[in-house]
């Protein structure tokens, strides 16, 4: 028998008019969100973490991706493992504390332990226990799939997925540009920000590489970095093209006023700031040669990797994902990358200039996330008016990063997935 | 960010120190953010790590929701007054609760203080609530208090109901 489709679309492109709309049910309506979480966050590579917020043998940390609870740790073996926080007994979560170091997990109710691979080592009156029991019944449960790409750690529910390396295809690309950074490699800097706020998850996805909404929504970003001395227009202004990544990944490139901690000064940080990036771009220029190390000292991206990790390397380096709680409603992580060998001045001025912008005290996140609370808000007229317009530079010759393109290209995508196509 | 040990004579006392905070509170209250600011010394800091944070926490190591020094505090006060902060525009209505005020000792130059808030911010059919407590670095200008630092720890484990730090909680 078949299935009654949805008469309404999600999404309507129509080239020849260079039109592109999204349905703005898919925002608030329920039974969407429950497709989503079968048909994208169970298939998709959903970032967990990266190898330095767990270096050490015995490291762990406690994490929810994609709806469920894990444990990330670093066993004893060197490798890097994801276990579902749950005991095999009756359910309870074995790992209560949000990171630390031990060699072993225990969960209270019963008494049940488990080491650092998940096998089940101890537990009380053991001898009450059948022998025929097969070895591995007690232990934790793995995750179908982990796998990293220069440290950062992706996990897959789908056991059928294909590999994280060609999922990610030439967003690598991107990524390399950020961890080439540094010869020492880089390190998540201590901390992480965890903020919800009242907006469906996908327009965040959008917001983080919407270049068009710059200047209104951040006009007092703006007034602040001419106040600290940055020239608008800046290097490169003409820079500024949106990619397609592959598999729904997507980035803008830009020039931009701001400094970069890698090693792009301005005036506030003064001669100190003015040397020790030029010491990192005689470096890169040494490693990469000058074309690749420009890039890496001036260029801006803003990256959205399929479906909710976002790489931003702006005025310093965002890591952020954000997943659903309900249709309205979405809970964001987010961290900062710095170099391993940076000074301390560096380091400083790193995370200062992570917060003039971002993050929940930022003088720009804030005003983003209010707009997106506002876009909810106003979809509950969507009965009358019922479609987002993602249309800007669809048709013309040649995009640019403040175009919609990249939103497109994840909405094709989400499209694609949520009318049943696989990788 | 730990209180330091007495150097000097302290003239002030805990009820001066109370009535200073509560001053303050009524100027937040109000959004006389000039006036605010003008409790500050020039050079002072404005802190709030991440929820949960113990006080040793350190903000060259640590990536906090604000780490203002005293320009970006200012620039923080006149980005808040403007219509293009649009998360505070319309305005939000703020009443900060203070209470459970300590001395925490120290001498006229630099002494420190703390005290525990309640902070509810209401706007658009929703009051979020911020709980926690200040940790004050003083000191004494004329007869004047004057806050040297100001480091707002908040004791949610995220800020996942409130979403933001755009008021000064």
């Amino acid at each position: 028998m078949a299935v009654q489709m949805s008469v309404e679309p999600y999404v309507v492109e129509d080239s020849k008019r260079g039109l592109f709309r999204v349905n703005r049910r898919v925002f608030v309506d329920p039974e969407i969100l429950e497709r989503e979480r079968g048909l994208i966050f169970d298939k998709c590579w959903l970032y967990v973490g990266h190898e330095t917020e767990i270096p050490r043998k015995g490291d762990f940390l406690t994490r929810k991706v994609g709806g469920r609870e894990l444990i990330f740790v670093h066993a004893k073996d060197n490798v890097i493992r994801a276990f579902f926080n749950t005991c095999p007994h009756r359910g309870a979560m074995v790992c209560r504390e949000k990171q630390g170091n031990g060699k072993a997990f225990r969960c209270f109710y019963h008494g049940w332990t488990f080491n650092l691979d998940g096998q089940l080592v101890a537990r009380p009156e053991a001898e009450r226990y059948s022998q025929d029991i097969a070895a591995g019944t007690h232990d934790l449960v793995p995750v179908p799939r982990l796998e990293h790409y220069r440290g950062l750690y992706f996990v897959n529910y789908d056991s059928a997925a294909s590999d994280l390396n060609s999922y990610l295809a030439d967003a690598k690309e991107y990524i390399d540009l950020t961890m080439d950074q540094s010869e020492a490699g880089m390190e998540v800097v201590g901390g992480i920000q965890e903020y919800g706020f009242e907006a469906n998850w996908k327009l965040l996805a959008e917001n983080s590489f919407d270049g068009y909404h710059g200047m209104p929504t951040h006009a007092s970003y703006f007034d602040y970095v001419v106040a600290a001395g940055g020239q608008m227009g800046g290097i490169d202004a003409k820079l500024s093209e949106p990619r397609a990544l592959g598999n729904g990944h997507a980035v803008i490139e830009y020039g931009a006023p701001w400094g970069r901690p890698v090693a792009k000064p301005v005036p506030a940080w003064g001669e100190e700031g003015e040397e020790t990036t030029a010491a990192i771009r005689a470096t890169l220029e040494r490693r990469f040669g000058k074309e690749r190390a420009y890039r890496i000292a001036y260029h801006n991206f803003n990256m959205v990797i399929f479906p909710n990790l976002v790489i931003n390397n702006i005025m310093a380096i965002t890591l952020r994902t954000f997943f659903p709680e309900s249709s309205g409603k979405q809970h964001v992580k987010a961290w900062t990358l710095a170099p391993k060998d940076e000074t301390p001045a560096m380091r400083r001025l790193r995370l200062r200039n992570f917060l003039e912008f971002l993050g929940p005290g930022g003088f720009a996140t804030p005003d983003d996330c209010e707009a997106l609370r506002l876009c909810q808000q106003g979809y509950q007229n969507l009965a009358a008016a019922g479609w987002n317009d993602i249309s800007k530079g669809l048709g013309q010759e040649s995009q640019i990063s403040t175009d919609e393109e990249q939103m497109r290209i994840f909405w094709r995508e989400w499209d694609r997935r949520m009318s049943g196509g696989t990788e | 960010m730990n209180a330091q040990q007495a150097t000097g004579p302290l003239s002030v006392i805990r009820g001066d120190v109370e009535e200073f905070l509560f001053e303050e509170a009524a100027l937040l209250d109000a959004w006389r953010l000039d006036d605010w600011l003008g409790l500050f010394i020039e050079g002072a800091e404005y802190y709030v790590p991440p929820a949960g944070s113990d006080e040793d926490v350190d903000p060259d190591t640590t990536l906090f929701y604000v780490a203002d020094d005293y320009f970006r505090l200012t620039e923080r006060v006149k980005r808040l007054k403007k219509k293009t902060a649009h998360v505070e525009f319309p305005k939000s209505r703020c009443r900060h609760i203070v209470s459970n005020v300590r001395l925490l000792g120290g001498s006229d130059d630099q002494f420190d203080a703390t005290s525990n808030f309640v902070t509810f911010r209401s706007k658009g059919g929703r009051t979020e609530t911020y709980l926690g407590h200040h940790l004050y670095r003083l000191c004494l200008v004329g007869r004047d208090i004057r806050i040297s630092r100001k480091v707002s720890f908040l004791d949610t484990e995220t800020i996942n109901d409130q979403g933001k730090v755009s008021i000064i909680i």
